[in-house]
């Protein structure tokens, strides 16, 4: 199986600080993968040096090719990213907003395609958000436009796609639908998926693997399986956890 | 949109022809009416059609730039820098260069630069681009300008004292099409470098981190677009003077019909900008005649209220 990214020993000092220790993995083609951990180790740094955003130190690979080594449009081809936050002061139009995913594929003066447009139409239809078209992103919740947000990275049909805690701070229903269209995407779309997860079963549930960072390196990569087990849960997050079994209902106590 | 536009269009026209006619002379009946339009009133209109344009840009930029409707030369103290460096020429540095009038908006050029970079280096120390930093940043920097521009009027004579004050007040006194013409340079420009990056400017409203994850690279489209405000804001400044709030209320009129996408954003910005210069130049020329106002009070005074309510607006 070719690997859609390959991380080798990645290292990363910000302002003197060192926030990624070596850190390696590799994912698949079309491989859902979570990365969990607690906070502080280093899971959105990592994401940005797959974006291409730091000078690392060893080796990031998407589709063969070093990051820091592409051109910022040709990479923006091979990885599309959904932020974790959403900030912006100004009324901007959804369909505007998804056309920007657009951006690698234009050139300075013209305007958009036919073939822009019909991967558009596309990514609104698989995010179920094509109603929205003509609205503007501050009149939308937040989980509609996290789904704005994932239409955008989908219309700038790359082969790898990366989310930074896609569905943190939405409630359990949109969780559940942001969840299960990620799922769609690498189903159906073949898109490979690499997703900052806090929530430890949420990831569990909805990934093929899960890699787990803790201060700057790869401590864990296996099936869910694999990781819901006492002892790589207790290195991980340094607190004792107890089996659901062992516990009994408040009423019986 | 077409209509808009064209209603912007005409606007800007009828501002170029109609207000070089209003003034104290009536040009066309006096005898002296045609070397009055010619030499003083059609150079006047041009040059505030150029400031307006380039400071109404500028005021787009800095909003894209900042991700914040509040960010303008003025707020962010990038008028005070350019001023403080025209000043600095104007009392030492012109007897130095034949083309002094140059001179100075490349010297406002510098002070716009140093001072843009400055405040967005503050801004980004303190991580992020709330209005609450910025707007406090962009006032410790115009306190600490204006104390400077202060103390250089103290050690000057009175003359040039008052010739300086005046110039604070921003106004459009020219004799001659040597200013505008220089003034032209730099906005045209800035304007070239400001229309190949409109697409990248919309991108930016959502954050640099996702503009760069799109391709854009963010690093030069920043240093072209700090580049290109600079100059247009450091030429506006040293031919004019600081006329405030242009930046402010241009912009934000002209995004209640255009949006936020800058492809249609920036020639609205353009027209309108120069229009309203132009409109607000004749207003000063014409409220109190035969007295003449520096059109920079009218900006001011209409600003100050506009500025608060979209404050209050805001939060």
């Amino acid at each position: 199986m070719n690997n859609a990214i390959q991380i080798n020993d990645v290292a990363l000092e910000l302002n003197g600080t060192p926030i990624l220790r070596g850190v390696s993995f590799d994912i698949g083609q079309g491989e859902y993968v979570s990365i969990i951990g607690p906070n502080g180790a280093g899971k959105t740094t990592l994401l940005r040096c797959l974006l291409g955003m730091y000078s690392y130190n060893g080796s990031a690979r998407i589709n063969g090719t070093e990051c820091r080594g592409y051109d910022s449009r040709a990479l923006a081809r091979q990885v599309s990213y959904v932020p974790q936050t959403h900030d912006i002061e100004f009324p901007l139009a959804v369909y505007d907003f998804v056309m920007m995913g657009r951006y690698p594929y234009l050139s300075a003066l013209s305007p958009a395609q036919k073939q822009d447009e019909e991967a558009v139409e596309r990514a609104l239809q698989i995010t179920g958000t094509g109603q929205f078209r003509n609205r503007t992103l501050r009149t939308l919740s937040g989980g509609e436009r996290q789904k704005v947000y994932i239409a955008a990275a989908l219309a700038q049909e790359t082969p790898v796609m990366l989310l930074d805690e896609p569905a943190t701070f939405l409630d359990w229903r949109h969780q559940t639908e942001v969840m299960k269209l990620l799922k769609k995407i690498n189903a159906e779309c073949g898109a490979t998926i690499l997703a900052v997860n806090h929530d430890l079963n949420s990831a569990a549930h909805w990934s093929d693997r899960i890699i787990a960072l803790k201060n700057g390196k790869t401590l864990f990569s296996g099936t869910p399986q694999e990781l819901i087990q006492p002892a790589p849960l207790e290195t991980l997050f340094e607190t004792a956890f107890v089996r659901k079994e062992t516990l009994a209902p408040a009423s019986e106590q | 949109m077409k209509l808009k536009f064209a209603i912007l269009i005409l606007l800007s026209l009828a501002s170029l022809i109609v207000f070089p006619m209003l003034g104290s002379t009536d040009v066309l009946h006096d005898p002296m009416g045609r070397e009055i339009l010619m030499k003083l009133r059609f150079p006047r209109v041009l040059t505030a059609f150029l400031a307006g344009i380039a400071l109404a840009s500028s005021g787009m930029i800095f909003q894209a730039l900042f991700r914040n409707p509040l960010a303008t030369p003025d707020t962010l103290g990038v008028s005070g820098g350019a001023a403080l460096g025209a000043t600095l020429w104007m009392r030492f540095g012109a007897p130095l260069l034949l083309i002094g009038v140059t001179g100075a908006s490349i010297a406002g050029f510098l002070g716009a630069l140093g001072t843009v970079l400055l405040v967005y280096g503050l801004a980004r120390f303190k991580s992020g681009f709330s209005s609450a930093t910025l707007l406090l940043a962009g006032v410790a920097v115009n306190l600490f300008l204006s104390s400077l521009i202060l103390l250089m009027q103290y050690f000057s004579d009175p003359g040039e004292t008052f010739r300086m004050i005046r110039w604070l007040m921003g106004g459009f006194s020219v004799v001659g099409f040597a200013t505008p013409v220089n003034l032209a340079v730099f906005t045209v420009i800035g304007l070239m470098i400001t229309a190949l990056l409109t697409r990248e400017m919309n991108l930016l409203l959502t954050g640099e981190e996702l503009a760069g994850a799109r391709g854009v690279n963010v690093d030069r489209t920043k240093k072209m677009l700090f580049f290109s405000a600079s100059l247009m804001t450091g030429a506006a400044v040293a031919f004019c003077g600081p006329i405030a709030f242009v930046g402010l209320m241009v912009p934000h009129i002209c995004r209640q019909f255009t949006g936020s996408d800058h492809r249609k954003l920036f020639p609205a910005v353009i027209l309108l900008g120069g229009a309203f210069m132009v409109i607000c130049d004749g207003l000063a020329r014409t409220l109190l005649a035969p007295v003449e106002m520096p059109a920079g009070l009218i900006t001011s005074l209409l600003g100050g209220p506009f500025f608060l309510w979209l404050l209050l607006k805001k939060s």
